[in-house]
């Protein structure tokens, strides 16, 4: 076998039992790995309908064919569950050396099902998979959770865990793996803590071979000479990591401000940005398994009450917790985003949800005496106070672990819920790139940036120039750009490459590896089933066309200032032509003819 | 003059994309445990260490072989293992205060770095610059002076 390992372990917690099985290579083909192998896993094996946090939901760890290879950043994994926030299927994707390490073990990842009776942790040392006892654990952050299981393992092994918001099912409760990097988004934490599950650690010494090593070689090298060469991947995200972004979008006039309330366009914009970062703050570059990037950060505060060490705050947390408070201490923010890592918080849906609470405070919608602070703009306090809170849900932090919109609807406003899907968006705002409306509003995990980042044509003009305002052209391009993404997901790379890299250069890094000789179009079209699948298993879940969509405010509430002053997302103009690009019919429900041309039976 | 592999740990951002080339040359697999280099990341401290043979002007590895199967390659300057003369003892894996010299059981061979026959591919896919393959001047004694600093000021923080 090439690229993939072709073995997967199925660990049942409730029963104690441990398979090693063997993957189907049509599934492989179709479905490539991580996210989209995981998904198809998924959907044959979960009811739709089940609750997240029942043991009838799984959850899987799932490495693609490139992961642990020399693949263009390939060093990706995804945890493929029903997620906790909003119930759709959600795949949420890591970097670090967990995804190779699984690999090196000689899997392509884990299935866990059932629910464990005491905290229990996974030790896979090769091919030795244990369950044991987690209960001197429970309760430690993930800094102490990771230490203490490579000191009772291997000092090598590569652990991911969840912090106390896990253990509390907290709805947006991340999972974290070697301390800085995070399966961030749909509460795929919450799972893991649903089942008593705080840890997997995992030590692999096996080798991983490709197919043809002169043409993977050769394949590896043009894709990393393009990523050197190219402006934002050779020089902008090694420089200035993604907080390259702040002073970028708010150039474009597209950097939320209070809770999308505002123009957004935030003064203290300069104050947050990686310029700012690098000068004052930053130790070094930090780049994942095989990454020719490093766009991660380790950033210190070297004094004072914010004192610490980490990696981050990335450019989504940054403005999460930063310009959308109207917040420009970076100090700050980095705290809270030292402790989001260190307690297993996702900081955007945990931003997004703190400035939900402080707008409707402000309006008197959330009375002072249920909120232990008084909830205000631009109060770094606030923030870091209400981080610690939210992961032990105390006090005000038991609303705020609900996530924006359960909180926001038990206030009777849920208007004032940032989300699409129930899931926080991220931090463009949409009436100010239209083609990125859209995909919020059609995402398979709700709010979420990574499933087709429209920023990159509609902003940064890459790989082509586009106007952000025109509505024209948008569903073609974000029809792509989804697809394309899905396929990246799922062969292991990190979507990052593809400022650089198009489909010719991701396809022909799979066929080298894995001898599966897939045409480019035949891989796109992998993508396209992915995406199909998901949107099944959303269907089959109850979501419909009327959960397309994105507040009301981004609607109906025009841009106040800016480069796209007086616009609103014009959602009703693409949301017809996508659904008609996708062959799905008036209500979003794909053809029998669609689902046919990709093979996939309901 | 021969050139060194130079070490710039500072520069490191723990990628590891030398150990996966390192093996994929010497052994078609991607395979860390059987690369020849290995960065050891120290993550909360933010600190990363390749670690590679140097090289020693006087080895170690070379003055313990008791078969004289370790000798200096007049092209590249490597220390270079005779795999017909080795007798896989492993004291040289011992003496090696690097554990830069390792036993691979898969190939039952001695393997160390050879600076890829005077071509290291580990340098030419570095993407921060950390490992560099240059003749030893001045520059690279400033260099690795300033590093000495900021290792020594890294080191009493965590120490």
């Amino acid at each position: 076998m090439y690229g993939w390992t072709g073995k997967i372990a199925r660990i049942n917690l409730s029963d104690g039992s441990i398979k090693t099985e063997s993957l189907k290579m049509s599934d492989m083909k179709d479905y490539i790995g991580a996210r989209g192998l995981g998904t198809k896993l998924f959907f044959d094996e979960v009811d739709p309908g089940i609750d997240p946090l029942s043991s009838d939901n799984k959850i899987i760890f799932l490495a693609g064919p490139l992961t642990g290879t020399i693949a263009s950043s390939g060093g990706r994994y995804n945890v493929v569950t029903k997620g906790v926030l909003n119930g759709t299927i959600a795949a949420s994707n890591s970097g670090g050396s967990f995804g190779p390490e699984i690999k090196y073990a000689g899997y392509d990842g884990f299935i866990i099902e059932g629910k464990a009776k005491e905290p229990a942790y996974l030790w896979v040392n090769n091919d030795q998979v244990e369950i044991r006892d987690a209960s001197e654990l429970w309760g430690k952050n993930t800094v102490e959770t990771t230490d203490l299981v490579k000191a009772a393992t291997d000092d090598e092994a590569k652990v991911a865990c969840i912090g106390p918001a896990g253990e509390n099912l907290v709805k947006f409760a991340c999972v974290m793996n070697e301390y800085n990097r995070a399966a961030g988004r749909s509460g795929a934490g919450a799972v893991m803590g649903s089942k008593n599950l705080k840890a997997i650690a995992v030590r692999g010494t096996k080798g991983i071979r490709v197919a043809d090593n002169k043409r993977f070689l050769k394949a590896i090298m043009d894709a990393r000479a393009k990523l050197k060469a190219h402006p934002v991947t050779g020089e902008g995200l090694k420089a200035y990591g993604t907080n390259i972004l702040v002073n970028i979008l708010n150039e474009h006039g597209g950097l939320p401000v209070k809770n999308f309330s505002e123009a957004a366009i935030f003064s203290g914009a300069e104050k947050i940005s990686g310029e700012y970062q690098a000068e004052k703050y930053l130790v070094r570059n930090k780049g994942c398994f095989g990454c020719s990037i490093g766009c991660g950060r380790v950033t210190r505060i070297k004094q004072g009450k914010y004192q610490g060490l980490g990696e981050g705050p990335e450019y989504e947390a940054t403005w999460a917790m930063g310009a959308n408070l109207d917040l420009d201490n970076f100090e700050a923010i980095s705290k809270a985003n030292f402790l989001c890592n260190e307690l297993g918080l996702d900081p955007i849906t945990m931003g997004g949800t703190l400035s939900c609470a402080v707008e409707m405070s402000v309006k008197g919608l959330i009375p002072r005496e249920d909120t232990d602070m008084e909830l205000q703009w631009s109060d770094p306090d606030l923030l870091v106070e209400m981080v610690k809170k939210t992961a032990y849900r105390d006090g005000f932090g038991n609303c705020l672990a609900e996530g924006s919109y359960r909180l926001a609807e038990s206030y009777g406003h849920p208007e004032f819920s940032m989300t699409s899907k129930k899931q926080e968006l991220p931090a463009y705002d949409p009436r100010g790139q239209q083609g990125i409306g859209l995909n919020y509003a059609t995402s398979n995990r709700g709010g979420c940036h990574v499933r087709g980042y429209m920023t990159s044509p509609e902003v940064l003009g890459i790989p082509v120039v586009v106007d952000p305002d025109a509505t024209e052209g948008k569903p073609e391009l974000l029809k792509l750009f989804q697809d394309l993404t899905a396929l990246i997901d799922s062969a292991g790379l990190c979507l990052f490459i593809t400022f650089a890299l198009g489909l010719p250069e991701i396809a022909e890094q799979l066929r080298a590896a894995t001898g599966v000789e897939l045409s480019d179009e035949e891989f796109l079209q992998a993508g396209e089933r992915i995406w199909n699948l998901e949107r099944l298993f959303n269907l089959k879940a109850g979501f419909s066309k009327k959960d397309d969509v994105v507040p009301r405010r981004l609607l109906e509430e025009p841009m106040l200032a800016g480069p796209h002053k007086g616009r609103v997302l014009e959602l009703d103009k693409m949301l017809p032509v996508y659904y008609e690009l996708r062959g799905w019919d008036e209500n979003g429900i794909p053809t029998g003819e669609k689902l046919a041309l990709l093979g996939i039976s309901r | 003059m021969h050139k060194e592999l130079i070490v710039q740990p500072e520069k490191c951002t723990g990628c590891r994309t030398c150990e996966l080339i390192c093996s994929f040359v010497h052994v078609q697999e991607f395979d860390p445990t059987r690369s020849r280099i290995n960065v050891f990341n120290f993550e909360k401290v933010g600190f990363s260490v390749p670690i590679v043979c140097q090289q020693c002007s006087v080895a170690a590895c070379m003055e313990v072989c008791p078969v004289g199967a370790i000798s200096r390659s007049d092209i590249t300057g490597a220390l270079e293992v005779n795999h017909d003369k080795c007798l896989r003892c492993k004291m040289c894996t011992i003496a090696c205060p690097f554990g830069a010299t390792i036993y691979d059981p898969i190939k039952d061979i001695i393997a160390k770095c050879d600076l890829g026959k005077g071509d290291p591919m580990c340098v030419k896919l570095c993407p921060s610059g950390a490992l560099t393959y240059q003749e030893p001047t001045q520059a690279n004694v400033n260099k690795r002076k300033a590093y000495a600093a900021k290792f020594k000021a890294v080191y009493e923080e965590v120490g």
